[in-house]
C-alpha cells in the first residue's frame, strides 16, 4: 500500500447532551490511513457516522478525541489541498455553470478570463461544455452534481472527499457518474474517500472498502478489491464484483440490523 | 394554470374595471364631487402640479428623505439580520421583541424625534427607517436560516474569508428572502415618511397632502395622493419584476 496521505489516529466523536437530548457517541474510536493515490470507500449502516467522519477528515468538525493529519500535518480546518463534494446540492443557484465552476479560482485570486479557460477544461471533462452558460436550475440532479464536482477539482484537491455524491441519482445514472469519477480520479492522481451506503458502488470503485459499525461508528472490515487502476462499470459482469459485495454485506448485516433496531420509535 | 399574458390582461382588466366603475360613480353623481374626484381629473390635476413645477420641490424633499431612509434601513436591517443569524442566543432573546416590534406605534416616537433632533429631514429618516429596519433584518435572518447546510460547507471547503462567505455565498443565496425585504421596507418606509411629513413638517409629499386638504382644495390633495401612489407603485413593481426575473432564472421556471 502507497504512505498515508491521510491518517486518522484514535478519533472518537460524542455529541454533547442539550437540554433536549442526551449525549451521544457517534464515531470511534477509529484508526485509519488513506493512501496517497488511494481509491478508498467507507461503508456503513444509517445513523453510522460515516458522514461525521468525512466531516472531520474534512477539517469542518472536530474529533472529540484523537487527531487526523493530512500530508503529515494535523487537520484543524479545511486544509488546502483538500476537497469535499456533497450529496446535496450545493451548486450555486445564481451563477451560470461556468461561473460555479471558476468561484473558487476567482475567491483565490486567479483573472477571469483565465479561471474561465480552466473552469471550461473541468466542464470538458464533466461532459458540461454545452451548458457553461446554464443556471443550475436547468440542469438534472446529475448534471447538478458533476457542476460541484468540477468546482472541486478546478482547484487540483490531492485529496477528494466524496459524501454520497451520487446518492440523489437513479441506478443507471450512479453507474455512468461511476466510471467519470474513476476517470478523473486516474487523470488527476488524488486520493479519493467515497462515503456510500451502496455496497456495490463501494465494491466497483474502490481499491479498499472499509465497513464501519452501527453507532457509535469503528471500522470492523478493510477488504481489498484487487481492482487494477483502468476499470469502469463492466466490472458488474466479473464473478468477483458479486463475491465482494456478498463479502461486505456478510460484515454488514448484523450491524444494519442492529442499527435498524436503534432507529426504531 | 393560467398563462402568464392571461394573468396580466386579468390582472389589468380588474384595475381598470375598478378605476371605470369609480369613474362613472363620480360623473354620474352617486359619489359627490366635494368627497371624490374622478380617477381622470386626479390624474390630470397629477399631470398638472408636476408639469407646472409647483409640486416638484416636494417631491424632491420626500425624495431625499426616502432615498436616506430606504438605503438606511437596508443596511441597518441586512447588518442586524446576519448578526442575528451569527448570534443564535442573542436572536432567541430578542425573538419575542423582533416578533411584537410591529404591534408598537412607532409614531409615538415622532414628537420626540422632533424635540431632539429639530423640525427637519432627520426626524422623518429616523421614523422612516423605524419602520422599514426590522421586516429588513427579520427577512435577511430568515433567508440566512435557510441556507443550505451544504452551501456553507462548501464554502468553507473554499477557504473563503468570513466577509467573502457573507458577500459571495450567504446573502446571494439569500437574495429571494432579502428582496422580499427590500419590498416591504421600501413600503414601510413609504409609510412612515409620508404620515410623518402629514403630521408636522413643513416640506414634502406628506405635507401638502395635508396643506391641501386644510385649505380644501381638493383638485391638489387628490393629485398629490395620485402621485404618491403612482410613485410607491412604480418603485414596488419594478422590484416586483427584478424578484420575478431573478427567481425565474434560479428555479429554472
Amino acid at each position: 500500500m502507497s504512505a498515508a496521505h491521510a491518517r486518522i489516529q484514535a478519533v472518537t466523536r460524542v455529541f454533547e447532551a442539550t437540554a433536549e437530548t442526551r449525549a451521544v457517541q457517534a464515531l470511534g474510536p477509529i484508526d485509519f490511513d488513506i493512501g496517497r493515490g488511494e481509491f478508498v470507500a467507507v461503508v456503513g449502516p444509517s445513523g453510522c457516522g460515516k458522514s461525521t467522519l468525512l466531516d472531520i477528515v474534512a477539517g469542518l468538525a472536530r474529533p472529540t478525541a484523537g487527531t487526523v493529519t493530512f500530508e503529515d500535518q494535523p487537520v484543524v480546518g479545511p486544509p488546502d489541498g483538500v476537497g469535499v463534494v456533497f450529496q446535496q446540492d450545493a451548486a450555486f443557484a445564481w451563477l451560470s455553470v461556468i461561473d460555479n465552476v471558476a468561484f473558487g479560482l476567482r475567491r483565490r485570486g486567479m483573472a477571469a478570463r483565465a479561471a474561465r479557460e480552466v473552469a471550461a477544461e473541468a466542464l470538458a471533462m464533466t461532459g458540461l461544455s454545452e451548458f457553461a452558460t446554464a443556471y443550475p436550475a436547468q440542469l438534472s440532479g446529475g448534471m447538478r452534481q458533476r457542476v460541484c464536482i468540477a468546482r472541486t477539482l478546478v482547484l487540483r484537491p490531492r485529496l477528494l472527499l466524496l459524501d454520497e455524491p451520487f446518492g440523489a441519482l437513479d441506478a443507471q445514472t450512479r453507474l455512468l457518474m461511476g466510471d467519470e469519477l474513476l476517470q478523473i480520479w486516474r487523470q488527476s492522481g488524488a486520493s479519493v474517500m467515497l462515503i456510500t451506503h451502496s455496497l456495490e458502488e463501494a465494491a466497483l470503485l474502490a481499491d479498499r472498502v472499509a465497513v464501519m459499525s452501527a453507532r457509535p461508528g469503528r471500522i470492523i472490515a478493510e477488504i481489498a478489491t484487487g481492482w487494477p487502476a483502468e476499470r469502469d462499470s463492466r466490472l458488474v459482469e466479473d464473478p468477483r464484483f458479486g463475491r465482494l459485495t456478498a463479502e461486505l454485506w456478510s460484515h454488514l448485516r448484523e450491524e444494519a440490523r442492529q442499527a435498524m433496531a436503534t432507529q426504531k420509535p | 394554470m393560467i398563462a402568464g399574458w392571461r394573468l396580466l390582461a386579468l390582472r389589468w382588466a380588474v384595475l381598470i374595471g375598478a378605476l371605470g366603475a369609480l369613474e362613472a360613480a363620480c360623473r354620474f353623481g352617486a359619489i359627490d364631487r366635494l368627497v371624490l374626484l374622478p380617477p381622470t381629473e386626479m390624474l390630470a390635476s397629477a399631470v398638472r402640479l408636476v408639469a407646472s413645477g409647483k409640486a416638484v420641490p416636494d417631491l424632491l424633499a420626500t425624495g431625499r428623505i426616502m432615498a436616506v431612509a430606504i438605503v438606511a434601513s437596508l443596511l441597518l436591517g441586512t447588518a442586524g439580520g446576519i448578526a442575528l443569524h451569527a448570534l443564535p442566543r442573542l436572536k432567541r432573546a430578542l425573538a419575542p421583541l423582533l416578533s411584537s416590534y410591529y404591534s408598537v406605534p412607532v409614531f409615538v416616537l415622532y414628537p420626540v424625534l422632533i424635540l431632539i433632533f429639530g423640525l427637519n429631514d432627520l426626524p422623518l429618516i429616523i421614523i422612516g427607517a423605524l419602520f422599514a429596519v426590522i421586516i429588513m433584518a427579520q427577512n435577511t435572518m430568515n433567508g440566512l436560516d435557510r441556507i443550505p447546510l451544504a452551501l456553507d460547507k462548501t464554502a468553507r471547503m473554499l477557504r473563503l474569508s468570513a466577509w467573502q462567505r457573507v458577500f459571495h455565498v450567504m446573502l446571494p443565496a439569500a437574495f429571494p428572502y432579502l428582496i422580499v425585504g427590500a419590498k416591504l421596507a421600501v413600503a414601510y418606509c413609504f409609510i412612515g415618511v409620508i404620515a410623518g411629513e402629514f403630521i408636522l413638517s413643513t416640506i414634502g409629499m406628506g405635507h401638502a397632502i395635508a396643506f391641501a386638504y386644510n385649505d380644501f382644495d381638493n383638485p391638489a390633495m387628490y393629485g398629490l395622493m395620485t402621485l404618491v401612489v403612482v410613485i410607491a407603485t412604480t418603485i414596488n413593481l419594478s422590484l416586483h419584476a427584478w424578484e420575478h426575473r431573478v427567481r425565474r432564472r434560479r428555479e429554472g421556471a
